[in-house]
């Protein structure tokens, strides 16, 4: 049997090796997918920190995944207006740069994921689930019924924002810096699970009471994983806009938050490359059953079926067989 | 803002909360003796939906179509439940999700397969069509005012059920020890069958009341499932009273506040920019109640130990 690592970094290698081969070929469609599948990761690594490490079902994290993307959104379109999103107290001007974009992306998610996770951690269990859920829908209607940002219809960006020493209209260059987030994100899960962090808040998932009278506050040590992986979710949510140049209410869909999860679930729960496998297998099945039949998600529902209920560990976990590696 | 206006929204609220109240209703159920959170609730509603359409599309017969709702609802839901839901139970809440989650995908697209993409509609029958005056001059759709009274009349079937017959017995001593009930030589998957059946029944009927006043589509039923929730939320997952009072609060809160607080804006604010800003709120309005009332009491308002 492999080992957990060798096969991330074969997964790794992979989602690399084939945008690169791409390039090379000139197929910018493939270059396309595999940034979307980077991106989707991204978001599901997010997700996997409050899941994986937490043990918390959010499924409400298409707020941070929306809420990322018309942090994009609402700067660039300013930008692209040369019209000041306010003048008073202090000018504040929409920007096209990628790197002030992420930075709004992330505070924004982070504050959203804070007032979020003060309600909702209160709760735990069902109760949790379904409060997510509803906050989740609420960022939804109110997007929808928001007209000032296109409302329903969302809004366009005409061209890609920038980053700094790059093009990012490239389709290469682009993916590369998409990249290059998930593996700083991947990197974060990493740290966070081996740190006293980490450890304490694994050990709030098994026992609330030996964390107590540790001295510790499960609560707080939740909220605090909760408002990182709003974080992370939302600069995916941004990448996600920037990628599509378009941003809509269908980010804040409560599909979106199943999405999120099933990468989770296919790539394998509480795995650091779970959400990259998913979401490579994910993007894969789209593509290739989307070719075969309009009506892929009954196949795609079939085999999530299948794997909940005969195959726990999904993607990851069934080729390595070992136990994820901190329960 | 008259009065008559008002009142004629107070009532569209009690509709929107009895049928809100036929959804909450089998979720709590489900969750409160099963332990099972069901994301393909939302299913079995459209389930409703479709099967009425198509009967009443064929037949003509409006009480035909209630009745292919409630027949094919409890139908799916008893085969969902032999063939995948019970493998659940002693899963972790995770699991459970994802695999309703997997259900809500092959039922959508499956009926998508089969009845297309367009929206069905299913007509309001002449006999039930039309206003009637009630008191006060008040003109009010004689069929919204049946969906008000046979949602009453389902809420207090129900309440019989549970608390009268044998059934209902059966069903408040799973929620309380399975195993003491099993030991009794209670059959408990034959309770959980019938259990989920009856929430199955329950969503369809309301997909098919609620089919002929909006269209019959796929995708009808997860803007109702998600509303359902902040239900049992509200009322405490579990408590069929908590789903009662918090499906009428919900449809209140939601059918006023879309009316009331544009009008409220407009005291302090220009026409346009008030009617955009008070729907834009209103819109979140009863996740801000849920939010409240779960500030005040985490288990909702009639939470037992969930």
């Amino acid at each position: 049997m492999m080992r957990e690592r060798h096969l991330n970094l074969i997964l790794l290698a992979g989602l690399l090796a084939i945008p690169v081969w791409a390039w090379i070929t000139d197929e910018p469609f493939t270059i396309t997918l595999a940034t979307r599948v980077a991106i989707l990761a991204l978001a599901g690594v997010g997700l996997n920190i409050a899941l994986g490490l937490g043990g918390l079902v959010s499924l409400g994290h298409a707020a941070f995944f929306g809420i990322g993307g018309y942090a994009m959104g609402i700067l660039a379109s300013h930008a692209q207006n040369y019209d000041p999103i306010f003048t008073t107290p202090f000018l504040f001007e929409g920007t096209k740069s990628m790197p002030v974009i992420w930075l709004t992306a992330i505070v924004m998610g982070g504050i959203a994921a804070l007032l979020i996770g003060l309600i909702s951690l209160r709760t735990s269990g069902v109760y949790f689930i379904m409060i997510t859920l509803a906050f989740g829908q609420m960022f939804y209607f109110f997007s929808i019924s928001w007209p000032a940002y296109g409302g329903e219809d969302g809004l366009s960006i005409w061209v890609r924002n920038g980053f700094p020493g790059l093009n990012t209209l490239d389709p290469i260059q682009f993916f590369a810096l998409c990249f290059v987030l998930l593996l700083l994100a991947l990197g974060l899960h990493w740290t966070l699970a081996r740190s006293g962090f980490g450890l304490a808040l694994n050990a709030a998932r098994q026992s609330e009471a030996r964390v107590e009278a540790a001295g510790l506050t499960p609560f707080r040590l939740r909220l605090v994983a909760f408002v990182i992986s709003g974080m992370v979710t939302a600069l995916a949510g941004a990448l996600f806009a920037d990628l599509n140049r378009f941003v809509s209410p269908t980010m804040f869909a409560w599909q979106m938050s199943g999405e999120i999860m099933v990468f989770i679930i296919l790539g394998g729960v509480a795995r650091l490359c779970g959400p990259v496998a998913g979401a490579a297998l994910f993007i894969t099945l789209e593509h290739w059953l989307g070719g075969v039949s309009d009506y892929w998600h009954v196949f795609l529902g079939a085999l999530l079926l299948l794997v909940v209920l005969f195959a726990r560990g999904g993607l990851i976990g069934a080729l390595v067989k070992k136990e994820p590696a901190h329960d | 803002m008259s009065l008559i206006l008002l009142i004629e929204q107070v009532l569209n609220g009690l509709q929107l909360g009895v049928m809100l109240f036929l959804m909450a209703a089998g979720l709590t159920l489900v969750f409160g003796v099963m332990g099972l959170i069901n994301l393909a609730h939302g299913s079995l509603y459209m389930i409703g939906a479709f099967a009425a359409a198509a009967v009443a599309g064929a037949t003509g017969s409006f009480l035909l179509a209630l009745v292919a709702a409630l027949a094919a609802a409890a139908a799916a839901g008893a085969i969902v439940e032999l063939v995948v839901i019970r493998r659940l139970y002693d899963r972790d809440h995770l699991d459970q999700v994802l695999a309703t989650f997997a259900l809500i995908l092959i039922f959508s697209e499956g009926t998508r397969y089969i009845f297309g993409s367009f929206p069905l509609y299913l007509s309001i029958p002449d006999y039930l069509s039309g206003p009637v005056s009630l008191p006060g001059g008040i003109q009010y759709p004689l069929y919204r005012l049946t969906l008000i009274g046979i949602g009453l009349a389902v809420a207090v079937g129900l309440f019989l059920l549970i608390s009268r017959t044998r059934l209902g017995v059966q069903i408040r001593a799973g929620e309380a020890d399975r195993e003491m009930v099993a030991a009794l030589g209670v059959d408990i998957s034959k309770l959980y069958t019938i259990v989920f059946a009856l929430g199955a029944a329950l969503a369809g009927l309301a997909g098919a009341l609620v089919g002929t006043i909006q269209s019959v589509q796929v995708g009808m039923g997860e803007p109702v499932l998600i509303l359902a929730f902040v239900v049992i939320v509200i009322g405490g997952i579990g408590s069929i009273k908590g789903a009662l009072i918090g499906a009428l609060l919900v449809g209140l809160t939601d059918t006023l506040g879309g009316v009331l607080l544009p009008e409220l804006f407009k005291l302090f604010m220009d026409a346009s920019s008030a009617s955009s800003t008070g729907s834009a709120l209103a819109s979140m309005l009863i996740y801000l109640l849920m939010a409240a009332v779960l500030f005040w009491k985490p288990k909702g308002l009639f939470g037992g130990a969930a």
